[in-house]
């Protein structure tokens, strides 16, 4: 691999993996900080206000950070893959400028009359600026997607004289086929982030034994999201994405399940490492015949394996595209047993008081984040070595005029900054998280800290 | 046709943020001096507290417009002034982090700390904005293909080895490090009370002299350097009327400003950035980025924009949604209107 693209490829991948697990929790907690003000409008329960009150603030530093994060994803497009933003820009400028305009300032807006507001607004206003909020951002996720899913799948484009890629129908660029359960897939993995990092803290409070009566809530809440969104992560929506790449994408399915020989009746591997030199599986653990069920809905079905596809169409890092998935299915998989025997407790009225429970909980905090993180890895690997899907190949889309040399200073740079960011921000939310909720009047929010 | 409507957007679009982020910029460049106290501090902040973030999407959704519109231009200008553009998302992201973090904790090493920080990285953004406009005006040493890259510097002389900072850039990063100066001390002496408003605004006055000056230097220089800015003159006089509404904006700003009309000289100063950007795109029209090696080389609106097909497609969509932003905006400014509380 020439130095330059690797670079390019690694700043990217670096600058996006850290932005997104901002917005990962800004989406979700958007969603269920509406949930908390609509319970709290319809009931008048005040510990319903005081914990939507918490978690703004806890939604406003990750705003920020998110915010702060993102502006470079939208200069990289331009900065380090120049080539493909020139040839596809007429295409996917139209989703990514859309998102300027119609979500951030949307967003923008509407969030600072959430946090700044609530002395000024009616409560209903105040409900209604969360309902907006939420809204803004989960557009902003729409536009984002769609985009990827034109790199994915590319529709709606003819190819001009000069080999430009031509936007052909706007309705079939965001009416595109592989949106819809990427989307959902996406949106949903934030709520389980969302959800689990509010049961978490509702653990934590209860087992430190303060706060217990929003800790309740907490727990509660993203509890039943929890298992809700999780249980939906693996069916629809990972099922209809599996499904997808299993028709548009089979090499990349291939790779992901490690199945290297065409297999009539294909297992699934639970364990394994794939060897790309002698082309086999080391180790297996398998369910035999599962993936033709799974991906066919026959248990015979025949699965093409990698030796059937051309070298040059495999994805270039097969062990860290199988690794990424497996991660992600088996973190999914287990927070859906945990979600489940947490809502059994709650049910039975014993989640509460079950310290084991409570521990597995509060140490769960990580692992949607993780999860969410090899889920995109296993994406935008899959695609590889395309980065727009046939069309044109990701070594064709870097910027030719910059070197490697300053790719990697600017790559530094931001490592640097970052991991700057990634202390302040822990620091900043373990100090919101020890102030706790209770003690919160109608307060200014986190962003108002910074105009008192 | 479509082309040159979308150039017009793409210039309303970067007049908007250089007009609202503008003040919030300002408004950082002077915190430091204007503001003496604790309590002052946190005043200049408040002033822009529910909006900046609002004014800094004005840079996106400028970019994104730009991308949609001009891939070929995003794409040539974001690889070639590569280095520059990493510092601007650095000193972007410092910033909001220090708007954001600053009050936090009350700290004597805290909030010092954040102060400096936000004043410093605002003055570094003005000066790169401005020097990106210079680059603009001046034109970069664009290949075959369309492409270029600049070093930082060179020999800091605008020929054809230039870099991105030579003495004309540097001189129009100057202009817009006072101009934005400038423009932020009228916002807060219209947000606020007492000295600190005093102290805006007479800081204000003090550096307009100094705009005048910057300003009629860099019309002087820009004319030597780029034979387009001649060429759209002589041929459409009626463009004339750009310069004029700058004109007219800085004159507004020190009349208005010496009779304590602090909005009347905020808005002037709005007129003054907004004559003196459409001055420059008028005047490099219809180039988007000039070549200053090979004049035949210089991206324009034509071999530079999406095809028509998107371009039209792109107006059914921009015209509601802007619409739109421009009611929340109204809406949110109209919330947070009169002065900031002490």
């Amino acid at each position: 691999m020439d130095s330059a693209l690797a670079v390019h490829r690694l700043h990217f991948a670096f600058t996006v993996t850290f932005h997104y697990l901002f917005p990962q929790l800004t989406m979700g907690l958007a969603l269920l900080i509406v949930i908390l003000k609509t319970v709290a409008l319809r009931t008048g329960d005040e510990h319903y206000n005081q914990a939507a009150r918490f978690w703004v603030k806890i939604f406003a530093i990750n705003f920020a950070m998110g915010v702060v994060t993102g502006i470079p994803m939208e200069f990289q497009f331009g900065t380090n893959w120049s080539r493909f933003s020139k040839a596809a820009g007429g295409v996917i400028g139209q989703t990514l400028a859309m998102e300027g305009v119609y979500s951030f300032f949307l967003e923008s807006t509407f969030l600072g009359l959430f946090v700044f507001g609530e002395k000024r607004l009616s409560p209903r206003m105040h409900w209604f600026s969360s309902v907006l909020v939420c809204a803004g951002s989960w557009l902003s996720g729409f536009f984002i997607i769609a985009t990827d899913a034109w790199m994915q799948h590319p529709t709606a484009y003819k190819t001009g004289a000069n080999g430009e890629i031509l936007l052909d129908s706007f309705w079939a660029l965001v009416g595109n086929p592989w949106i819809l359960w990427q989307y959902l897939h996406n949106m949903i993995g934030a709520v389980v982030t969302g959800s689990l990092v509010m049961a978490s803290i509702g653990a934590y409070y209860l087992l430190a034994g303060r706060f217990t009566e929003h800790a309740r809530v907490f727990v509660r809440v993203g509890v039943i999201a929890g298992t809700l969104a999780s249980i939906a992560m693996l069916f629809p929506t990972g099922d209809g994405q599996g499904k997808m790449i299993a028709e548009h994408q089979p090499v990349t399915l291939a790779a992901m399940e490690g199945l290297f020989d065409t297999t009539a009746g294909a297992p699934v591997v639970l364990v394994g490492q794939p060897d790309t030199d002698k082309m086999e599986l080391d180790n297996p653990i398998v369910v035999p015949k599962a993936l033709s069920f799974l991906t066919y809905r026959r248990w015979e079905a025949e699965v093409k394996g990698l030796k059937d596809f051309p070298r040059d169409q495999w994805p270039d890092n097969i062990p860290l595209l199988y690794y990424s998935y497996h991660i992600m299915v088996g973190i999914g998989t287990m927070l859906i047993a945990l979600m489940l025997i947490c809502v059994w407790a709650m049910w039975r009225s014993r989640l509460y008081g079950n310290r084991p429970l409570l521990w597995a909980l509060m140490l769960a905090m990580p692992f949607p984040y993780i999860a969410t993180t090899a889920g995109w890895m296993t994406a935008e690997l899959g695609r590889q070595p395309w980065l727009v899907y046939g069309l044109m190949r990701t070594a064709d889309g870097a910027s030719s005029r910059v070197s490697a040399a300053n790719g990697l200073f600017t790559l530094i740079g931001f490592m640097g900054i970052y991991l700057l960011l990634g202390i302040l921000f822990l620091f900043l939310v373990h100090r919101e998280i020890d102030h706790g909720p209770a003690a919160t009047a109608i307060s200014e929010g986190a962003l108002q800290g910074a105009i008192q | 046709m479509i082309t040159t409507v979308w150039f017009c957007l793409v210039a309303i679009m970067v007049a908007g943020y250089v007009v609202l982020d503008g003040f919030d910029l300002g408004a950082g460049i002077i915190h430091l001096f204007v503001a003496k106290t604790d309590q002052e501090r946190r005043q200049v902040l408040r002033s822009i507290g529910p909006v900046w973030d609002g004014n800094e999407v004005w840079l996106l959704a400028a970019g994104g417009t730009l991308y949609f519109a001009f891939p070929a231009l995003y794409a040539a200008a974001f690889s070639g002034f590569y280095l520059a553009l990493m510092m601007v998302l650095w000193l972007l992201i410092l910033r909001g982090i220090s708007i954001e973090l600053r009050s936090h904790i009350e700290s004597p090493i805290w909030r010092p700390f954040w102060d400096l920080l936000f004043g410093g990285s605002s003055a570094l953004l003005a000066l790169l904005y401005g020097a990106a406009l210079g680059n603009v005006i001046r034109g970069v040493p664009l290949d075959k293909d369309g492409y270029f890259f600049l070093p930082l510097w060179t020999n800091l002389l605008p020929g054809n080895n230039a870099g991105i900072v030579d003495w004309y850039t540097l001189l129009v990063g100057a202009a817009s490090f006072v101009a934005l100066a400038i423009h932020g001390c009228y916002w807060v002496a219209y947000k606020t009370n007492g000295d600190l408003q005093q102290r805006s605004r007479s800081f204000g006055q003090n550096c307009w002299w100094a705009l005048v000056a910057f300003i009629a230097a860099i019309t002087f220089f820009s004319f030597r350097l780029q034979p387009n800015l001649n060429t759209q003159f002589e041929e459409y006089p009626w463009g004339y009327v750009f310069p004029a509404l700058g004109v007219a904006g800085l004159a507004g700003m020190y009349h208005y400003a010496g009779k304590k009309q602090d909005l009347a000289a905020f808005l002037s100063s709005c007129l003054f950035l907004v004559g003196m950007l459409t001055s420059a795109t008028f005047g490099v029209y219809p180039y988007v980025l000039p070549s200053n090696v090979e004049p035949t080389a210089g991206l324009t609106i034509s071999n530079a924009s999406a095809a028509p097909y998107g371009l039209y497609i792109g107006l059914a969509w921009w015209i509601p949604g802007m619409i739109l932003a421009g009611v929340y905006s109204v809406f949110v400014y109209r919330h947070f209107a009169g002065k900031v509380s002490d």
